[in-house]
């Protein structure tokens, strides 16, 4: 990312709040020149139609992504470990909502 | 002329509409050429604020007026002379300096009157400041944030920012004149007092500037006329483009 000249100013990740205690959602990015206008930017880009009730704004170079190259070392192990799914209980009877 | 008690409140409530409604237009003429698009999108944000106000007051003047018109009669078919915003609000956009200096005096001066009219008597009035006010305090930061970084920035931003300043500084004596309709209402409970808004709207710009390392244009001659719909050249040009469509297709729908 770091070597990709952008002519405008840096960019902000972006997270919206939907309601309160559910979790941060991404949202998009923004550009801003400091973290008051960025949040500005924020507010005027995602929370025009009523889209939630909290913003977080982190830089983006602040966030640190998972090399696609690992993919394969991350990801794949998970595939065919069908055992760690809460799956191989039997319900009790009665318990309708669990 | 004597004016019955319906007409002074009609014409108070187009003075608040019009603002809104003008400044509206005058903003939506950033919309796909503000520096950036975030910009772009916040400028055309604060015009829908605006139009969206000018919307329920042109609404609730219309009912005041009693001659069955709509808020949409008197938005596009009012003569200029019969218009009442401020001279400041019509001034043209200029550059992005000259936009966040017109808005930080307006949204300034609207902070403070809103929050006044909040304790308006009449409740539809308050109605609209309550809502109001909510994006006022986002205006007026917004053009403040703006205000501090350009001045405070580079040679060419803060000369700019200050020519801005300089040039609109003229159209601010207005906001504060009271006339007969300001006193009788203010004295029903309707309206604002002007002049006691005048010292926090100096403090917040003084504030402002400060921070914004410029300099407080001197007051010298103030522009006026508003009031009695005398406007600068300027408003005919917003109303023909404004006005055109139901002018030539008096009926037309959306």
């Amino acid at each position: 990312m770091e070597n990709i000249q952008d002519s405008q100013w840096p960019l902000w990740e972006v997270f919206i709040q939907s309601q309160p205690g559910t979790p941060y959602k991404h949202a998009g990015s923004v550009h801003g020149p400091d973290k008051s206008i960025a949040m500005q930017n924020a507010r005027d880009t995602y929370f025009r139609r009523n889209e939630g009730t909290s913003i977080w704004i982190v830089p983006s170079n602040a966030i640190v992504a998972s090399d696609p190259n690992d993919s394969d070392m991350l990801f794949d192990p998970s595939n065919d470990k069908a055992y760690r799914h809460p799956t191989f209980y039997t319900m009790p009877e009665g318990a309708l909502n669990i | 002329m004597r004016l019955q008690q319906n007409e002074v409140l009609f014409l108070y409530t187009l003075r608040l509409a019009d603002d809104a409604l003008i400044l509206g237009h005058r903003l939506g003429e950033w919309c796909s050429k503000a520096p950036i698009l975030e910009e772009d999108l916040a400028l055309t944000n604060i015009a829908l604020d605006m139009i969206g106000r000018a919307e329920a007051i042109l609404r609730y003047a219309a009912e005041v007026e009693g001659k069955g018109h709509t808020e949409d009669d008197l938005a596009y078919k009012r003569p200029e002379r019969k218009f009442y915003n401020h001279l400041l609000v019509e001034q043209e956009n200029g550059d992005f300096a000259h936009t966040i200096a017109r808005q930080l005096f307006i949204s300034t001066f609207e902070y403070h009157l809103y929050t006044a009219l909040l304790k308006s008597s009449d409740e539809n009035i308050a109605g609209i400041a309550a809502k109001a006010i909510k994006e006022i305090k986002y205006h007026k930061k917004h053009a403040s944030d703006w205000c501090i970084r350009l001045g405070d920035g580079t040679e060419e931003s803060k000369e700019r920012m200050q020519t801005a300043l300089n040039d609109l500084w003229m159209y601010t004596g207005e906001l504060f004149e009271m006339d007969d309709i300001n006193e009788w209402l203010h004295e029903g409970g309707i309206a604002a007092d002007l002049r006691k808004l005048e010292g926090p709207w100096k403090t917040d710009i003084v504030d402002v500037l400060a921070q914004a390392k410029l300099t407080v244009p001197s007051s010298g001659y103030m522009q006026t006329g508003s009031r009695k719909g005398i406007h600068t050249e300027k408003l005919g040009y917003i109303l023909a483009e404004m006005q055109y469509l139901q002018r030539a297709y008096p009926t037309a729908k959306w």
